[in-house]
């Protein structure tokens, strides 16, 4: 198939940027995404035009390294990443508009890739339990019931990849902290820094400039791997125990 | 100690066969250096060598560890663990990672589950189980020392990463679940979903996180390592760029570890992650760091086959699949092109089953890989033809749906079915998975000691970058195990009986090596930018990834290898001449990136070839025409090659040095693999 990108280009964070537009064929429904940015990559480095940045590392839908606004929406029209988004999910002829990730607490970097340092710093505000190497009791100490553990894992499986940011129209990043904050409370270990957890990285995640959550709920549409709106209900439930409790 | 009793082996006489003398092919590629005496492994009976070493290795004072500065390369599980627990002991630890977070890491898309001697499920399992099949799995080419301490710190990961919040999967009691895994017959493997690489990755993720919080450990996103700094022999710090500014940076310390992960990507198409790379321990080597049996590389049985000439990575489906799924080709050609659903039970060849009656599915990766593409290669292979051969082989779950159920085995496998049709566009609860062979681990890496220290003083090396613990072949589940062994566990006790003698005196960033290494890196990437020719570098990675998969690749031959090996060198000659990088050094620059990691690929790939060359005799991963039993089994020459091969680099242009490490079993009868 034939198809005409439409691309946002940013030298650098200090530049404007702005929309290109490019024709790429030989597009076959069987490449990925960036299979196909790859392509249109190889006919520009031949040009001797610079290829176009994007990040990606795995392929295969689980670093969270890749994320591009595809017509309009983050990692494009299918549930999934943008690597694991593959051609057959458009038409030939289409026009597909890609951006970066929209987020003040997201910069750009160049092109399509961003600066997602502020996730890092939320998770060092509480986004563990602090148990040093070798102190760990016997595994089979606690039991953890099935169901419990079940939540944790479903929630835990988020990839960082920030499109709940990119997708929701306040840029709030609840949905990732939400996620985390359930995982660790879904779980006895967790429950000794429960309050504090959550305490510190809200307070972390409204200093990095992401806004707040009015359950508009395109984050959890917009998720790859399907984290449900409820943690973010849970992420407010907890915060308020957590103030009752005098934090 | 006694061997493990096993019913299915029996000792193969034509190990002691004596070779021709004349077989080493290498000879006019290499040259013999002396072997290596000493591992550093303490004596006495196996199950007390840890301890004593733990023991013996000399402490560092709480007080003096702040002062006492930590390069650690890599955030996958080695390490991400390496640089929490080192932190959380007091010692100012930097950590480099070349993704924009700590948390993307290669290890995070590891899927079936971590191995651990817990013996839960008390089907028979124990440390010297868990350390037996590793050895027996790798082909005795490991080193039984290290194998028997992974094997005892197993169980020490399971309790930690529990207490981290790890969501392994649980039982209706609330107690851990297990599943076993390819080359084993005990249930010892804990796993998260298809997911487990994520879990503990993010678990380690988090203690890292936690310490940099601490102000204990600084991390360094999108820095690539690109330079080792060696000062009066001693590792002392490492050069690295910073991949947004481009800005080349010195940092020093008073030990360098070296968790960089593994150099699969030398074949351009394999399951690694696009940027896996080999270039933080390739720098490393060209330093004076050995590099051990590079050519033992794993392709994992069960890939989503090759699609077409786009294609740039390569996706795992788990092995765990092959616990329920089964594998099978029509036992006619003329079925080969028909609907699976249509050729009766009576015309399907479920190979494995019928070779392996032991072990049926779950024979370990190697042995699996090459019964896939024998299949294919008698021409019984299914789905589309690429170059006139259909490339793939049925992993078939109707069974195991009819058995279990719909849901049962949407538990076990939802994610990774559904990425089989995301990226496939078949339905697998409906028509069978096809499925092929792709290279997916090496085995091989940097030489280190017991200690995990490289033939370089103060360079350490864990998880797949070094080379110690798998053999000739990894089992499945094992390299999670391997990674946060090394990282939380063996590591750092063994580093503080090299750092119990520092802090070092201190190194000017004006001293001659500091300024050597900046040099090295700065006209290096000057040359990638000048070269101004007209190919780009993924041009030149598809062609060095088509010579290594023909000719080092699931069979390799003496003729084969001397031909590669002299693509290879045409092959850099002609990316020194004509290559095309275009873009700037001081911007991000994903072009000069993937230069400065191809042009160490090419120079692997031949080093990886002349260690193929000289290993005439077959065993794990590594299958030499020459070497093969008559029903077509590996044949290994323990008389000749019970030997770690570590390769010194002697120079651009030079042939490279083989430092032999015999390989002693004192716990262990080395015999014939056996899993029919």
């Amino acid at each position: 198939m034939k198809l005409t990108l439409k691309i946002w280009r940013q030298t650098d964070a200090n530049d404007a940027g702005g929309m290109h537009t490019y024709d790429v064929d030989d597009v076959s429904a069987d490449m990925s995404f960036l299979e196909m940015l790859d392509v249109l990559n190889e006919q520009l480095n031949a040009k001797g035009e610079e290829p176009i940045a994007f990040d990606s590392d795995c392929r295969e839908g689980i670093c969270g390294m890749c994320g591009l606004m595809i017509n309009g929406e983050a990692h494009g029209p299918v549930t999934t990443t943008t690597c694991q988004l593959h051609m057959r999910s458009f038409t030939d002829g289409e026009t597909i508009t890609i951006e970066p990730w929209r987020s003040d607490a997201f910069p750009v970097l160049k092109d399509l890739v961003v600066d997602r340092g502020a996730f890092d710093r939320i998770i060092q505000q509480g986004g563990f339990i602090s148990v040093n190497t070798g102190s760990a009791p016997e595994a089979h100490a606690v039991p953890v019931p099935r169901d419990d553990a079940m939540r944790a894992f479903n929630v835990a499986t988020c990839i960082g990849c920030g499109a709940c940011v990119a997708a929701c129209p306040n840029g709030s990043a609840s949905l990732f902290m939400g996620a985390k904050i359930t995982h660790l409370g879904e779980l006895p270990q967790g429950q000794p820094e429960r309050d504090s957890r959550v305490v510190n990285m809200v307070a972390q995640h409204d200093h990095e400039g992401f806004g707040g959550c009015t359950n508009i709920g395109e984050c959890t549409a917009a998720c790859p791997k399907e984290i449900p709106l409820d943690v973010i209900s849970q992420l407010n439930k907890d915060l308020r125990t957590a103030m009752k409790h005098g934090h | 100690m006694t061997d493990m009793p096993d019913t299915t082996l029996t000792s193969d006489p034509s190990h002691d066969a004596p070779l021709p003398v004349d077989t080493d092919d290498a000879a006019d590629y290499y040259t013999p250096g002396a072997p290596i005496a000493d591992t550093k492994a303490p004596q006495g009976s196996i199950d007390q060598r840890w301890q004593t070493r733990k023991f013996e290795a000399r402490l560092v004072n709480p007080a003096n560890r702040r002062k006492l500065d930590v390069i650690i390369v890599g955030t996958g599980l080695a390490g991400a663990s390496a640089a929490a627990t080192m932190g959380e002991a007091g010692y100012n630890v930097k950590s480099f990672c070349y993704q924009d977070s700590p948390r993307r890491a290669h290890s995070i898309a590891a899927q079936g589950g971590i191995n651990a001697a817990k013996n839960y499920k008390e089907d028979g399992d124990s440390v010297h189980r868990l350390f037996y099949d590793t050895v027996k799995g790798g082909d005795y080419r490991s080193r039984e020392s290290n194998v028997y301490r992974l094997a005892e710190v197993s169980t020490n990961i399971i309790d930690q990463c529990v207490a981290q919040g790890v969501p392994f999967a649980r039982e209706y009691g609330g107690l851990l679940d297990n599943r076993s895994f390819g080359g084993v017959q005990v249930s010892r493997t804990f796993y998260a979903r298809g997911q487990t690489g994520q879990q503990l990755l993010i678990g380690a993720y988090q203690a890292l996180e936690r310490q940099v919080a601490a102000g204990t450990v600084a991390t360094f996103t999108r820095h690539e390592m690109l330079e080792v700094i060696v000062v009066d022999g001693k590792a002392r710090g490492i050069i690295a760029r910073d991949m947004v500014t481009g800005e080349i940076e010195t940092h020093l310390a008073d030990v360098v570890v070296l968790a960089s992960g593994g150099y699969g990507n030398v074949f351009y198409l394999s399951t690694n992650a696009m940027g896996c790379n080999v270039t933080a321990a390739w720098r490393a080597h060209r330093k004076g760091a050995y590099m051990a049996n590079p050519c033992y590389t794993q392709i994992h049985p069960t890939c989503i086959p090759v699609s077409g000439s786009h294609q740039s990575k390569l996706t795992l489906m788990s092995e765990s699949l092959r616990n329920d799924g089964r594998i099978w080709v029509p036992k006619k050609k003329a079925d080969c092109g028909k609907d699976p659903r249509e050729i009766p039970e009576e015309d399907r060849d479920y190979y494995l089953e019928r070779i392996y009656p032991s072990f049926g599915n779950l024979v370990p990766r190697d042995i699996a890989s090459r019964a896939a593409k024998n299949v294919c290669d008698e021409g019984r292979g299914v789905g589309p033809e690429v170059d006139g051969v259909r490339r793939g082989v049925y992993l078939d779950f109707r069974d195991a749906i009819a058995r279990l159920g719909k849901d049962g085995v949407e538990e076990k496998y939802d994610n990774l079915l559904d990425m089989y049709e995301r990226i496939t566009g078949e339905n697998p609860y409906e028509v069978p998975m096809r499925i092929y062979p792709a290279v997916h681990y090496v085995m091989g890496g940097l030489w280190v000691d017991y200690d995990l220290q490289s033939s370089i003083p103060g360079l350490f090396v864990t998880g797949e970058a070094n080379f110690s613990d798998h053999g000739a072949n990894r089992l499945g589940a094992s390299a999670l195990m391997q990674g946060l062994a090394d990282g939380y566990f063996v590591l750092p006790h063994t580093i503080r009986d090299y750092l119990a003698d520092g802090p070092f005196e201190k190194v000017d960033e004006a001293h001659p090596a500091v300024v050597e290494a900046r040099t090295s890196v700065t006209d290096r990437i000057e040359h990638f930018l000048t070269v101004n020719g007209t190919r780009s570098v993924d041009s030149y990675h598809r062609e060095l990834g088509h010579i290594m998969w023909e000719y080092c690749g699931m069979e390799r031959t003496e003729d084969g290898l001397k031909k590669a090996i002299d693509l290879i060198r045409t092959l850099k000659d002609d990316f020194n001449r004509n290559l095309k990088v275009l873009g700037t050094a001081d911007s991000l620059n994903q072009s000069l990136e993937k230069a400065g990691r191809v042009a160490d690929f090419i120079e692997l790939g031949e080093l990886m070839c002349i260690d193929a060359l000289n290993r005439r005799e077959s065993c794990g991963g590594h299958f030499r025409a020459e070497s093969q039993t008559e029903d077509g089994e590996a044949l290994r020459h323990d008389d000749q090659y019970a030997y770690v091969a570590a390769w010194e680099f002697a120079g651009d242009g030079e042939k490279p040095v083989l430092h032999k490490e015999d390989l002693v079993y004192t716990a262990i009868e080395m015999k014939q693999r056996s899993y029919k």
